[in-house]
């Protein structure tokens, strides 16, 4: 058997981010995946995909978010819960931080989709995934 | 007239691959030849049991001279964080396929859904190749 590169073991972390985002998952259980303690696993990841565990899992559960307001009919709060977040409140201020928009205006933007084009779901959900504000800030060039 | 025959997947161990390939997922070696001339260069190739004429082959990360040691440990890296490539499969009936790869031990990083275009899950190689199953559903004229 050849030697498995490390990042296979933090990618069953990220896979597992992406299939159960929707049970009260954290950080913690991401680790575990990997078979890493919390702290080096967070350094890892971050330097593997380029942002910490808890933001990409709370990208994802944005994402998968968004989806639902553009697909379904379904209330902000079940959304809300449905993709594994607790509060309503935080919810929605990271809703807005991130899409520039409420969950509620977001949803009136857009058309149901099936009006797309037959594009495969992990496509969408790769590229519909938002860029966290804090994405890569340590490489970004400094303002001025 | 232009086909595709065959398209090529970064793999990080042959053998395990065509383990995976044929004894988990069921498909059928096309060939497998190792060319003890070009350095045991393996041509490994893999498809569906009724389609013989499209196949994945399953290619190992070379070394030099063919690939700098820089070079292979970053496809090795790209392959291991989900990024190298993504196999996208069809079947009639993905509820049925999923349990039955299920219970020959795949992972799955989705379970089946439904979406706009049918109902599909997605899984994993153990190099971290991507692997979509889908059931097309039959379009409506609009």
């Amino acid at each position: 058997m050849a030697f498995v590169p490390p990042a296979r073991h933090l990618l069953r972390a990220k896979d597992l981010a992406d299939a159960r985002y929707f049970e009260p998952l954290g950080v913690e259980d991401l680790a575990r995946a990997a078979k890493l303690s919390r702290a080096h696993f967070s350094r890892e990841f971050r330097r593997a995909f380029g942002e910490p565990p808890h933001s990409y899992l709370l990208t994802r559960r944005l994402e998968r978010a968004a989806a639902l307001l553009r697909t379904t009919d379904r209330s902000v709060a079940d959304i809300c819960f449905s993709v594994g977040l607790q509060s309503v409140g935080s919810f929605t201020t990271s809703f807005t931080r991130t899409y520039g928009v409420s969950p509620t205006a977001y949803r009136a933007k857009f058309p149901p989709a099936a009006r797309y084009a037959r594009i495969p779901a992990c496509v969408l959900r790769v590229y519909g995934r938002p860029q966290n504000s804090t994405f890569r800030e340590d490489r970004a060039p400094k303002p001025g | 007239m232009i086909k595709i025959s065959t398209a090529q997947l970064w793999v990080h161990d042959q053998d395990e691959a065509l383990a995976f390939y044929t004894q988990k997922l069921g498909m059928q070696v096309r060939s497998d030849v190792t060319l003890a001339e070009m350095g045991n260069f393996r041509w490994l190739t893999v498809s569906p049991a009724d389609q013989p004429d499209v196949t994945i082959v399953l290619m190992a990360i070379p070394g030099p001279p063919v690939m700098d040691p820089d070079t292979a440990e970053q496809v090795r890296a790209l392959m291991a964080k989900g990024f190298a490539g993504t196999v996208f499969l069809t079947t009639d009936d993905c509820q049925g396929a999923y349990e039955e790869l299920k219970g020959r031990g795949l992972e799955f990083n989705e379970p089946p859904e439904e979406r706009p275009y049918g109902i599909d899950c997605g899984f994993r190689d153990p190099s971290g190749n991507n692997l979509r199953l889908t059931q097309v559903r039959e379009m409506s004229a609009v």
